[in-house]
């Protein structure tokens, strides 16, 4: 049998495709992945998943009522950042941290208006959950903003403006509102077109190991790059039609802002698209079982892509050999080039060079598949 | 019939087992992902690449940016010349932060007026922005008390004192770890339960199974345990990795904690044969098995907080087994959570398993009949 792409009968690889579209029409399991998977994700995601806290329930201890400790609470209760919750004791304030009602506990003590006026100050304490690492640090950020301003407000009202030596001015690029939203969103692009190149091409095709329907088709005249071709162009296609519904909902559901251009944006999710279904296509043809291609696709593929591709937790924050590892997660190019498509705009250092490892990837994966495919004939 | 179903039991714990594959399948992953998760799922910011933009010629100045490059939060990568140059560090991701002191600084600082500092952040990736701004409002702080101290100028009034419990040094890791017992456990557990039907049923033993005198009661008891001892021993792995390799703390009772794990997967085996029962082929149960699992980590409160999600959304995660489970399973770990805490998070858990194990073994006898 020739191995030549060249000798390709376009009749044949029509028919392929055509049969492969019917199957993909007639399983509604595979429309689901493809559209309704992608918009519950986005909506899932959109509204569910955000690290902007407001809100916090705090609890704050009086020992003992002046104007002082009024002010403060007042400015505590200024601040939407904090639902406040006054509270008579310590011991009741320390039992609801426990159980969780309140994410932190404001004492003033007795001697707080007293203390006030002397030279080392009053000292005011808080005590966080820290349980939750990172929403502990962004309250004791509020409650330092909400500490700033009574200072501030307290000078105010004492006839003198409270100039600190120096003063701290932030500018936030891209994201002015440090919204969350913007940076998972445009993320979850690259998930969701992990799943429809990785799991659902896996399963499909592990599918026709499984039922023999392979072997049948190796046999018959048609040759194994167009079986292969075949199988990548209608799931090229569910793909990028996935991630045309999954941009369009960014952009006018959750009013991400999309500062690059759309044909960049569309060349590089065709590479991922292609590197996606390269690992759908391989991990099918070493595993030869459903159960067994679904697993490893969730493993190598839908997992990393959640956790190793940056997408919601930061590279640069890593351990070093986890750095390392991620560079082998094709989710990670891709997340990055999103993020900066998104947010940014077309940063060319950025794209080129995500976009090269992702040809790296994509020519690995593939190679690796028609291979394989070959061997297992013998 | 307790004989028949004890058979029934090994069978499923065989079908699982004697496939090489499929046992690699359920042991190595998990493992692997727990090490690697455990590292890498953290939202705390260390090293951040950052840039200098210094048009001040003071010792102010200097002093300042001393006092971040001796900082273990920041790197300091690169000086800048030229106000243009911020775009290009941050732009391809050079540089996460940079600080820009204007000419005036020293200046300013000994007319004793605000002495300005800007801070430019990256904020592709918003959390972090907001971390890197909190560090270095905090640098900015120590360095305004110190030089009111050194000028003999008065400190402000009152200072915050924080302290955090449970987790003094806000790692993200013990907050993670404890989660991923939650995670894996309720992965492994699904995939097991709902693909057991399914296979079966593609393969054609389903039918032979039917014709067997087991009564659908059976034959979900059958799938349930093994799926039971298998999650229960993951998880068991997975507590003994976090307190012995990852040194999380386990402060509170361990029964309660199984009582929870219990119940837990009791409330997962119910809608891993729900979706068992209802699909026709292995990718529609994996499909399914994907409906499940993904809606119920992210509404779950493993990464982000569920108090920062919409009151709708809030109310959604009422019905979802894992919000209760995380929160034993943290609280246990990290704060000591009291029996009367714990049995408070158990009864909603052990309503899920009930109204889940009932809806499946309701499917399970329509799709009999």
């Amino acid at each position: 049998m020739s191995r030549r792409l060249g000798g390709a009968s376009w009749v044949r690889l029509w028919g392929l495709i055509y049969k492969e579209g019917l199957q993909i029409l007639r399983d509604p399991s595979s429309i689901s992945i493809a559209f309704v998977l992608p918009i519950v994700l986005l909506i899932l995601f959109g509204y569910g998943v955000s690290l902007d806290t407001d809100h916090v329930p705090v609890a704050v201890v009086i020992q003992n009522p002046t104007t002082d400790t009024a002010s403060f609470m007042a400015s505590l209760q200024d601040s939407r950042y904090f639902s406040v919750t006054r509270l008579q004791d310590r011991r009741t304030a320390q039992h609801e941290l426990l159980a969780g009602t309140v994410n932190a506990v404001v004492v003033l003590k007795s001697d707080f208006s007293r203390r006030l006026w002397s030279s080392t100050g009053a000292p005011i304490q808080v005590i966080v959950n820290g349980t939750d690492a990172n929403t502990a640090r962004i309250i004791s950020g509020y409650l330092d903003g909400a500490w700033q301003n009574w200072l501030n407000q307290r000078a105010l009202e004492e006839g003198r403006t409270l100039t600190p030596p120096v003063a701290a001015e932030q500018r936030v690029w891209f994201n002015a509102e440090v919204r969350s939203r913007n940076f998972l969103v445009p993320g979850l692009i690259a998930i969701i077109m992990t799943l429809i190149g990785a799991l659902l091409t896996a399963m499909v095709v592990a599918r026709e190991w499984e039922r023999g329907t392979m072997e049948a088709l190796l046999v018959s005249p048609v040759r194994i790059g167009e079986i292969l071709l075949g199988k990548l162009i209608p799931y090229f296609l569910l793909g990028m039609g996935g991630m045309a519904i999954a941009t369009f909902m960014a952009v006018f559901l959750f009013d991400i802002p999309f500062r690059g251009s759309f044909v960049v944006l569309t060349a590089v999710s065709a590479l991922f698209m292609l590197t996606a279904l390269g690992m759908g296509l391989l991990i099918s043809t070493v595993a030869r079982t459903q159960f067994v291609a679904g697993q490893i696709a969730i493993i190598v593929a839908f997992l990393p892509a959640f956790i190793l591709s940056g997408f919601v937790f930061d590279i640069s924050s890593m351990p070093l050999v986890i750095r390392v590892l991620t560079h082998i997660v094709p989710a990670r190019y891709f997340v990055s080039s999103l993020q900066t498509l998104f947010l940014a705009g077309d940063i060319w250092p950025i794209i080129l060079v995500n976009s090269g490892a992702l040809v790296l990837m994509a020519t690995i994966f593939l190679g690796l598949t028609l291979r394989k495919t070959h061997k297992s004939l013998e | 019939m307790w004989g028949r179903i004890r058979a029934l039991i090994v069978k499923e714990f065989l079908a699982v087992w004697k496939d090489k594959k499929s046992r690699t399948v359920i042991i190595v992953p998990p493992l692997i992902q727990l090490l690697v998760f455990g590292y890498a799922a953290t939202f705390d910011v260390h090293h951040v690449a950052t840039a200098i933009y210094n048009e001040d010629s003071g010792l102010a100045s200097r002093q300042l940016i001393a006092r971040f490059a001796g900082s273990p939060s920041f790197d300091v990568v690169s000086h800048l010349s030229r106000e243009a140059d911020i775009r290009k560090v941050i732009d391809p991701k050079q540089a996460s932060l940079v600080i820009h002191i204007g000419p005036t600084f020293s200046r300013d600082l000994i007319a004793h007026h605000p002495a300005k500092v800007q801070f430019i952040v990256d904020g592709r990736e918003s959390n972090t922005a907001l971390i890197i701004l909190g560090y270095a409002q905090r640098i900015v702080a120590a360095f305004n008390n110190e030089w009111l101290k050194d000028h003999s100028q008065p400190l402000p009034p009152a200072q915050l004192v924080v302290r955090s419990w449970f987790n003094p040094n806000l790692e993200s890791q013990w907050f993670i770890v404890p989660g991923i017992v939650a995670l894996l456990t309720l992965v492994v557990t699904t995939v097991v339960t709902a693909l057991s039907v399914a296979r079966e049923r593609e393969v054609g033993t389903f039918e032979q199974l039917l014709v067997t005198p087991f009564r659908p009661f059976e034959i979900m008891i059958g799938k349930s345990v093994p799926a039971m001892i298998i999650g229960f021993i993951e998880g068991t792995i997975i507590i003994a990795v976090g307190v012995f390799w990852f040194g999380v703390p386990l402060r509170g009772n361990l029964a309660l904690l199984y009582a929870g794990l219990f119940l837990y997967i009791l409330a997962v085996i119910g809608v891993g044969l729900m979706i068992s029962s209802i699909s026709r082929t292995q990718q529609q149960a994996i499909l399914g098995t994907f409906l499940f699992i993904v809606p119920a980590v992210i509404l779950s409160g493993f990464a982000t907080p569920i108090a920062n999600m919409p009151q709708s959304i809030q109310y959604l995660t009422l019905a979802n087994p894992m919000r209760y489970f995380l929160i034993i399973v943290r609280g246990i770990f990290l704060e000591g959570l009291p029996a009367h805490l714990v049995y408070g998070l158990l009864w909603p858990m052990a309503v899920i398993a009930v109204v889940t194990l009932s809806s499946a073994s309701w499917l399970f006898r329509r799709r009999l009949g």
